[in-house]
C-alpha cells in the first residue's frame, strides 16, 4: 500500500483523479466542490499531471465538454454541487443515455432557495433518475478509492455508463483526514486504460446521438435500464478487487451491529458514521439497535437492502431532502415501497433533519430513536414522516 | 502564419460527407450549405451538430447522412461539446494515446442555436481559444419548430411567434450582428458566406480550418419553407441577399476586415423582399426603412474595411 497522507479530502480526491491518468476535466466553480478542481487545475500547471483543464463558462459546459471529449475516446472528470448540478441537469440524462463513463464528484449541497451552501441531499435526490451509477462516500479513505473504482465500473463495456460520486459537503470535502493512498503499479493493475466501443475516428465513422422515433424509444431505454441493472455484477468484483488491494471491503449496503437488531436506522453518506456511535452507546445500554448504510444508490440493490434488515421491527429512515407533498422523504419513499408485499415488513418510521448542515449529534439520533420508539419497544409515531430539529 | 491555398471548386474531392437521403425540404439552402462545409473540410473531420434542423434531417436512427463522425448533444451546448472534441483530442495525441493526426473539429448550428440559447456556450469556446471552426447556419428563425422567431430574424419578417398583425407588422427588432459578436473576440478568423456563392464559401472554410484556434463562419442558409418562397428560389434569394447589402459576404482575417464578394453598386432590398413571402405585408414605408438601415450598416462595413487595411485600402 502507498503512503498514509493527511490531508483536505476534496485533496484527496483530486490525487485519486490525476493517478487514474484522466485526459480531459473541465469545472465550473461552486462551493464546496471547488477545492477538487482547483487542485487540479493546480497539478496540471505545475505539470505534475498531463491533462486538459477546460476552465468553461458554466456547469452545462462542464459537462457537455466532458461528453465531447470521452465521445473523443478520453477519460473526463467533472464536479459539481446543487445550483450547479441544477444547471447541468439536461445534459446529466444525456451523458448516461449516451452511454459515456465520465466521473463526477457531487458534493452534496442543498438546493436554492434560500440559497445555501450548506450540505444535505437535495441536489443528489434531484438527479436519482439520470441513469449515472451512484455511489455515496462518507469519508475522505472512501472517496479516494471510489475515484478508482468509478472509472472501472463505468469503462467496462458491459457497463458503459457514467457514475456519481455523492460525498457531504464540507463536512467531509472540506475535513483533513489520513489517507492511504495507493501505488502507482497498484493503480495500474486496478484500472486499465479506457478502451471505448466506439469513439469519434475519422478512420471509422459513427453517428452518435441520433434522434429516434417512437418506434425504437423505448427500446434504446430498456437497453439503458437493463446495463444499468446489470452493472451490479461489475460493481461488485471491482469492490472485490478493492479488498484485495486494500484490505478495505465495500458493500452495496452496508451493516453495522444488525444482529439481532429489532430497531434498525438507515440512512446515507456521512451521518453514518455519528449514527454508528449513537449506536455503540444504545447497545451499551441494552438496546437492539444497529444501522444500515445503503452505500450503492444506483442501482438500488433491492434483495441485499431487505436481507440486511431481515427480521427487523422497525426501520428508522433519515432523510436528508424533502418530497414536497409526498410520503417523506425520497430515501424512505424508496425503501418503503421496496419492502412492500414481503410477508411481515417492518415499519418504516422517517424523520427528514439535517437540512443544509444543521448539526444532528449523538444525542440526537438518541432522541430520534427515543421518539420512534417507546420504551416497550413500540412504535409511537403515527405519521408517515416528522421532520426532527425544527425551530419552534 | 502559413495558410493552405484555396482549392478552387473544380478540384474538390468528388467525395461525399452529408449524403443525399436526409429529409431536408427540398430546395432546402441549408442543406447544401452543410454539403459544400463538409466537401471543403475533407474527411479528417469530426462534428458536432446542435439540435436543429439540420440534425433532424440527417440522423433518424437507425440511419444517418453522415459520412464522418458525428455528434449531436443537445441544442445549445454544440460549441462546448466541439471544445470536448478537440481537448480530448489534443490529450490523447499529447500523451501518446492516440497517433498524431491533424483532425478539424466543426460545430455547427442553426441562428437560434447560436445567436439565442447557444451564444453563452459559444464565447466561452471562442473565448477559449480551442482549435475549432464552428458554423452557424442562418435560416432566420428556428425552423426545427415550426418557424419562430429568433434573434436573427429580420426586421419585418412574418414568423410563428412574430407575426404579421392589424397592428405589430411582424418582427420588430433588427437582426442581431452575430459575426461582430465573434469578431469582438479577436479570433484569427470570422466570414460571412452563402451557398449561392459557392466557392466563395468553399474557401473561407478552407481558410477556417487551416488557421489555429477558434474560427467563426456565418452562413445565410435560405429556407424555402419558412422564407415561403418556392423551393426553386433559393440560390437566387441568396444571391439577392448579397446583392441588395442585407447579407454582404465579407471575412475579418486577423482582425482585418475584407468583403470577398464586391457589388459595385447595391441593388434595392425591394428585389429582395417582394419575393419573399414572410416580408409580403410590408408597406413601403417599411420598406424604406430597412434600405435605410442596409445602407447605413453597409456604409459601417466600408469604414471598417477601410479602417483596418490601412495602406492596403481597396477602391
Ligand atoms: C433546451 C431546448 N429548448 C428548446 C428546444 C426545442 N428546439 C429544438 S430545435 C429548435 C429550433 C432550432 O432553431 P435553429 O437553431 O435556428 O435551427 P434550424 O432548425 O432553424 O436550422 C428548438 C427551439 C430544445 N431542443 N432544447
Ligand atoms: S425547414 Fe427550412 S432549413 Fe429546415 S429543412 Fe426545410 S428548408 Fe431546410
Ligand atoms: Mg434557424
Amino acid at each position: 500500500m502507498g503512503k498514509r497522507r493527511g490531508l483536505e479530502v476534496s485533496v484527496g480526491a483530486a490525487e485519486a483523479v490525476a493517478m487514474a491518468d484522466v485526459d480531459v476535466i473541465a469545472a465550473y466553480p461552486i462551493t464546496p466542490q471547488t477545492h477538487i478542481v482547483e487542485h487540479l487545475a493546480e497539478l496540471v500547471n505545475n505539470g505534475e499531471l498531463d491533462a486538459e483543464f477546460v476552465p468553461v463558462e458554466s456547469e452545462h459546459s462542464a459537462l457537455s465538454v466532458c461528453i465531447g471529449a470521452s465521445a473523443a475516446g478520453a477519460r473526463t472528470f467533472t464536479c459539481t454541487s446543487a445550483q450547479g448540478l441544477a444547471l447541468m441537469n439536461e445534459i446529466v440524462y444525456i451523458a448516461s443515455s449516451m452511454r459515456l463513463p465520465i466521473v463526477m464528484i457531487l458534493a452534496n449541497r442543498s438546493l436554492s432557495a434560500p440559497l445555501s451552501i450548506w450540505n444535505d441531499h437535495s441536489d443528489a435526490m434531484s438527479v436519482r433518475d439520470t441513469g449515472w451509477i451512484q455511489v455515496f462516500a462518507q469519508n475522505g479513505q472512501e472517496v479516494f478509492d471510489h475515484i478508482f473504482f468509478a472509472y472501472r465500473v463505468g469503462e467496462d463495456p458491459k457497463v458503459s455508463l457514467p457514475v456519481m460520486i455523492h460525498v457531504d459537503g464540507f463536512i467531509v470535502t472540506h475535513v483533513i483526514e489520513p489517507v492511504e493512498f495507493w501505488e502507482k503499479e497498484q493503480v495500474e493493475r486496478y484500472l486499465p486504460p479506457f478502451k471505448p466501443i466506439s469513439r469519434l475516428d475519422p478512420e471509422r465513422p459513427v453517428t452518435m446521438g441520433a434522434f429516434a422515433m417512437p418506434q425504437l424509444f423505448t427500446e434504446t431505454k430498456v437497453a439503458q435500464d437493463m446495463a444499468t441493472t446489470q452493472s451490479m455484477e461489475v460493481i461488485l468484483s471491482a469492490w472485490e478487487e478493492i479488498y484485495k488491494i486494500t484490505s478495505r471491503r465495500y458493500r452495496p449496503v452496508e451493516a453495522y451491529r444488525t444482529e439481532g437488531a429489532e430497531t434498525i436506522f438507515v440512512v446515507q453518506g456521512s451521518f453514518g458514521e455519528t449514527l454508528s456511535v449513537a449506536v455503540d452507546e444504545l447497545r451499551a445500554k441494552g438496546e437492539p439497535v444497529g444501522l444500515v448504510m445503503p452505500r450503492l444508490w444506483r442501482p438500488f440493490p433491492f434483495e441485499l437492502f431487505r436481507s440486511a434488515v431481515k427480521g427487523a421491527k422497525n426501520l428508522i429512515v433519515i432523510d436528508r431532502a424533502i418530497s414536497f407533498g409526498g410520503q417523506g422523504g425520497p430515501l424512505a419513499i424508496e425503501l418503503r415501497s421496496s419492502l412492500f408485499g414481503l410477508p411481515a415488513p417492518p415499519r418504516v418510521i422517517n424523520f427528514i433533519c439535517g437540512l443544509a448542515s444543521r448539526d444532528v449529534t449523538v444525542e440526537d439520533f438518541k432522541n430520534i430513536y427515543e421518539r420512534a420508539v417507546d420504551g416497550s419497544k413500540a412504535p409511537v409515531f403515527q405519521e408517515d414522516f416528522q421532520f426532527y430539529g425544527v425551530r419552534s | 502564419m502559413k495558410t493552405k491555398k484555396p482549392t478552387p471548386y473544380n478540384q474538390l474531392s468528388k467525395e461525399e460527407f452529408f449524403l443525399s437521403g436526409h429529409r431536408a425540404c427540398q430546395g432546402c439552402a441549408e442543406a447544401l450549405a452543410v454539403r459544400l462545409v463538409q466537401k471543403a473540410a475533407g474527411r479528417d473531420t469530426i462534428v458536432a451538430c446542435a439540435t436543429g434542423c439540420m440534425e433532424i434531417v440527417s440522423s433518424p436512427f437507425p440511419f444517418t447522412s453522415w459520412n464522418l463522425p458525428w455528434i449531436h448533444v443537445a441544442f445549445e451546448n454544440t460549441a462546448a461539446v466541439a471544445s470536448g472534441v478537440e481537448a480530448g483530442l489534443k490529450a490523447l495525441m499529447r500523451k501518446g494515446k492516440l497517433p498524431q493526426r491533424d483532425i478539424k473539429v466543426i460545430a455547427m448550428a442553426g441562428d437560434g442555436g447560436t445567436s439565442d440559447i447557444g451564444l453563452q456556450a459559444l464565447s466561452g469556446a471562442l473565448e477559449r481559444g480551442h482549435n475549432l471552426t464552428y458554423v452557424c447556419y442562418d435560416n432566420e428563425a428556428y425552423m426545427n419548430t415550426g418557424i419562430q422567431r429568433s434573434s436573427a430574424t429580420p426586421f419585418g419578417a412574418s414568423t410563428t411567434t412574430s407575426p404579421a398583425g392589424k397592428k405589430v407588422p411582424g418582427q420588430i427588432t433588427w437582426k442581431k450582428n452575430m459575426p461582430e459578436i465573434a469578431v469582438a473576440h479577436q479570433i484569427p478568423y470570422v466570414a460571412t458566406a452563402c451557398p449561392s456563392y459557392p466557392i466563395d464559401l468553399i474557401q473561407k472554410v478552407q481558410k477556417a480550418i487551416s488557421k489555429p484556434g477558434p474560427a467563426y463562419i456565418h452562413i445565410l442558409s435560405v429556407c424555402p419553407t419558412g422564407w415561403r418562397i418556392p423551393s426553386n428560389l433559393a440560390i437566387k434569394v441568396g444571391r439577392l441577399a448579397v446583392r441588395t447589402g442585407i447579407f454582404p459576404l465579407y471575412e475579418v482575417e486577423d482582425g482585418i476586415y475584407r468583403i470577398t464578394q464586391k457589388t459595385s453598386k447595391l441593388l434595392p432590398v425591394k428585389e429582395y423582399l417582394t419575393i419573399q413571402g414572410r416580408f409580403r405585408h410590408l408597406t413601403e414605408e417599411l420598406i424604406s426603412q430597412i434600405q435605410e438601415r442596409v445602407n447605413q450598416e453597409y456604409e459601417l462595413l466600408l469604414k471598417k474595411v477601410a479602417m483596418t487595411q490601412g495602406e492596403k485600402k481597396e477602391e
